[in-house]
């Protein structure tokens, strides 16, 4: 316990010296996860809309796969994305393997169903309200699409936050593609892991604190993004 | 309104099933330019199927509906863009008043700045100018209604078609709806509307068409129709005894 103590109050010297090494981990973090997050909202949000309002054979096969993969494991995309980007898988000239680039892509995986999921139960809901009143002004739903996207973009941010806790929490993708490599591809959770396995608790706790800290901070930022915006627009 | 018109309206023996019943017995009507039509009935009736069938919103089961209008032969988008629906209970886009109304507009590839103008116009003519940037869904049930009538006007529609747009307003909100109402049925508009009160069928209607139970049993203008209903059901319904 007694290490405990000391750990902890070596990690908060830590955050508040605002130590070199641990703000290189924390940008890279944070670099990796919002990239993986945005490309997975830029196409995650119009494949659940495009899922909730347009008919076609195999529709409810491809809803139920989706969901599905909202609960792939990390270290399985880690696994596939290593075996794909691998000097002697398809991409391997591309080089990519130890870099954040992989990173990027192992979360994009991981990130994308689960804003298109979400994405399409929220488009879904709103489609059964309006319908009606948009075929009534002649709305295709390939117009209806960038419409019902804009009217729930209030609850969509919880699609495009639940991507981000998913992909800032992981460690097992990025850990198999980016390598841990330190001041390459180390990041906050395979530090964790690692720095944890080592004894060095003072870092290792530090980097929990933030990331936790992290996750507190950007959902209360779009808690509160969300509600003078609605304040604003009702 | 230019010359190529998608009017009149014709039904041909349309039916609406749902679930094994049958909600709309087989009518056949034909719906021109001018007088405004009132679908008149108790709740029930099947005031609202008929109206969503001409608009277009549901398919018959049986039947067809037909628009005679030259300026039909273009069919889907095409036709529904020549009619609007306000609706009982309004939905406003999560946008500002303004932009509720260019919206309508912006689907009928009307540019940039003469949506907005023409927009601020039905604004100002449906009394909601000072609103203009407000939420639409921060206004108030009578403004709301008043929106979708500016909104419904704006794409300048041969034919209009209301559900029970009253029915959740008080008296205030019921007389301004209803002058809109009047001023776009001046402007040149077809009024096809249902209501299940009276006085309204007494101050907007030119002609009746009465529904009982899925069926229309009368199509009268309106004096006769108040003056000497013809069917029990209708006799019944005008003295307010409420006939099933």
């Amino acid at each position: 316990m007694q290490d405990l103590g000391a750990a902890l109050g070596l990690a908060l010297q830590l955050i508040v010296t605002a130590d070199a090494s641990l703000a290189e981990i924390v940008g890279r973090s944070l670099g990796v996860s919002l990239g993986a997050v945005a490309m997975a909202t830029f196409l995650g949000l119009p494949l659940g809309a495009a899922l909730a309002l347009f008919r076609f054979p195999g529709r409810h096969a491809v809803t139920v796969l989706l969901s599905a993969l909202m609960g792939l494991p990390p270290v399985v995309v880690g696994l596939v994305v290593y075996l794909l980007l691998s000097r002697s898988g398809p991409l391997g000239v591309l080089g990519l393997l130890f870099t954040p680039t992989a990173m990027v892509i192992a979360q994009f995986i991981l990130v994308t169903p689960i804003v298109a999921a979400l994405a399409r139960q929220t488009v879904e809901d709103l489609w059964v309200e309006y319908s009606e009143q948009l075929r009534s002004l002649g709305t295709t739903p390939a117009r209806a699409l960038p419409t019902l996207l804009w009217d729930g973009r209030f609850s969509l941010t919880t699609a495009v936050l639940a991507g981000f806790g998913r992909a800032s929490a992981e460690v097992g993708a990025v850990m198999i593609v980016g390598g841990n490599i330190d001041h390459v591809t180390r990041v906050m959770t395979t530090t964790v892991a690692l720095e944890t396995s080592k004894g060095n608790l003072p870092l290792a706790l530090a980097l929990g604190f933030i990331l936790i800290l992290l996750s507190v901070g950007v959902n209360a930022a779009a808690f509160l993004l969300r509600e003078t915006a609605r304040e604003r627009t009702a | 309104m230019s010359a190529a018109t998608i009017m009149p309206l014709r039904l041909e023996e349309v039916a609406y099933e749902a679930g094994g019943r049958t909600l709309i017995e087989p009518v056949s009507l034909d719906i021109a330019r001018g007088a405004r039509t009132l679908l008149l009935g108790p709740n029930g009736a099947g005031k609202s199927l008929l109206l969503r069938l001409c608009h277009g919103l549901i398919r018959p089961s049986r039947g067809r509906v037909i628009w005679e209008g030259v300026a039909a032969n273009g069919g889907g988008a095409a036709l529904l863009h020549r009619q609007a629906m306000v609706f009982q209970r309004p939905v406003m886009l999560r946008r500002s008043a303004l932009a509720n109304v260019e919206y309508a507009l912006k689907l009928r590839r009307i540019g940039r700045n003469a949506r907005h103008d023409r927009a601020r116009e039905m604004l100002a003519r449906t009394g909601l100018a000072p609103l203009a940037h407000m939420p639409a869904r921060a206004l108030s049930g009578g403004e709301q209604q008043r929106l979708a009538l500016a909104r419904a006007w704006a794409i300048e529609p041969e034919i209009l078609f209301l559900d029970e747009p009253t029915a959740n307003l008080d008296p205030s909100a019921v007389k301004m709806v209803e002058e809109i109402i009047g001023a776009i049925h001046a402007a040149g508009t077809k009024i096809v509307m249902t209501t299940h009160d009276l006085g309204q069928a007494h101050r907007l209607a030119d002609e009746i068409i009465f529904l009982h139970r899925g069926r229309v049993v009368e199509r009268r203008d309106t004096a006769s129709f108040f003056a000497s209903p013809e069917t029990e059901a209708a006799r019944a319904f005008v003295e307010g005894r409420l006939h099933w």
